[in-house]
């Protein structure tokens, strides 16, 4: 195993994997699509590269500007399409709901039919997301798969798990943690990750050195 | 026009399907309340197969007490499940809808 180009050994790449059915019925339907003049092969590219281009930078920006602007919160809260209102490209028209977090209620998201996720805001979902544990789990024993991210709510602090199932998405509005006064809204913006936007944990201050 | 408000008690049909629906069988049969009423959206059953004008349904989200959900249920009895339902599933009853 060749370690010469600077990184750990593994398998070779290797692409030359045989297509499965659904592939091949994907390329098919895309190639006859082109071919009928339908689409064009840039506009199947300008797609894919604005689905693997959205991350969760995009969702944490907006979550940033509602934790330093109160009438931009209102507004996002009482409707989730203000959310793309910062620039962001809503390819698949998704449907926003954005749920507020607060001392008294917790939110966090599950598709428990498929994988279902604000794409456009937060990019792909992360694979656990997508798992048969995480979905048919979260909302049977939802402490019990928020203590196994690390995440231990008080018993007076309510659950509210919403199952993603139909034509509505989710982003979930953490809460400003404490000690956060007078940060600009880029540095807030880093504290928001994914998973805070999913509500399996919530956003922390990094300790300062020493 | 959506014919059920927020805050309406309803029950949730208990239907087998055939082919593609959205509504997961843990809340088939279930009790729980409107907790708001959203638009119109075509419905899965002819989403699902290629119908694009099919029927058009008010869909609402609909919470339930984790309690009522799941009797062994072990957590605050504050706890709630919410989850997109379409108008076709929903049946209204009369009970008292608490605060």
């Amino acid at each position: 195993m060749s370690e010469s180009h600077g990184h750990g050994a593994h398998a070779p790449i290797d692409a030359r994997e045989t297509p499965g059915e659904w592939e091949i019925l994907e390329i098919a339907v895309r190639e006859l699509a082109i071919a009928k003049g339908l689409i064009t092969a840039d506009d199947h590219r300008r797609l894919l590269e604005g689905i693997d281009g959205a991350s969760p930078a995009l969702g944490a920006r907006v979550v940033a500007r509602a934790w330093t602007d109160e009438t931009y919160k209102k507004r996002l809260l009482a409707d989730g399409s203000v959310a793309f209102e910062l620039g962001i490209d809503n390819y698949d028209r998704t449907n926003l709901i954005v749920l507020e977090n607060t001392p008294e209620v917790h939110n966090f998201v599950v598709c428990t039919l498929c994988s279902c996720y604000p794409r456009p805001i937060l990019g792909l979902p992360p694979d656990w997301y997508k798992s048969p544990s995480y979905r048919s789990r979260a909302v049977r024993w939802p402490r019990v798969v928020l203590a196994e991210f690390g995440t231990v709510l008080p018993e007076d602090v309510s659950v509210r798990i919403h199952d993603s199932n139909a034509d509505m998405r989710y982003l979930v509005m953490p809460m400003r943690p404490a000690g956060t006064d007078g940060w600009s809204e880029d540095q807030l913006a880093k504290l928001v990750t994914r998973d805070t936007m999913i509500g399996v944990t919530v956003p922390r201050v990094p300790l300062a050195p020493g | 026009m959506s014919a059920l408000a927020a805050c309406q008690a309803v029950r949730i049909a208990d239907r087998r399907t055939v082919g593609h629906s959205r509504v997961p069988t843990y809340v088939r049969g279930a009790r729980g309340t409107v907790e708001r009423v959203l638009r119109e959206f075509l419905i899965p059953e002819d989403d699902a197969f290629g119908r694009p004008n099919g029927r058009r349904l008010t869909l609402y989200r609909v919470r339930f007490a984790a309690r009522d959900l799941w009797p062994q249920y072990r957590g605050s009895a504050s706890d709630e499940v919410q989850i997109e339902i379409y108008e076709h599933w929903l049946e209204p009853i009369e009970e008292e809808v608490k605060p």
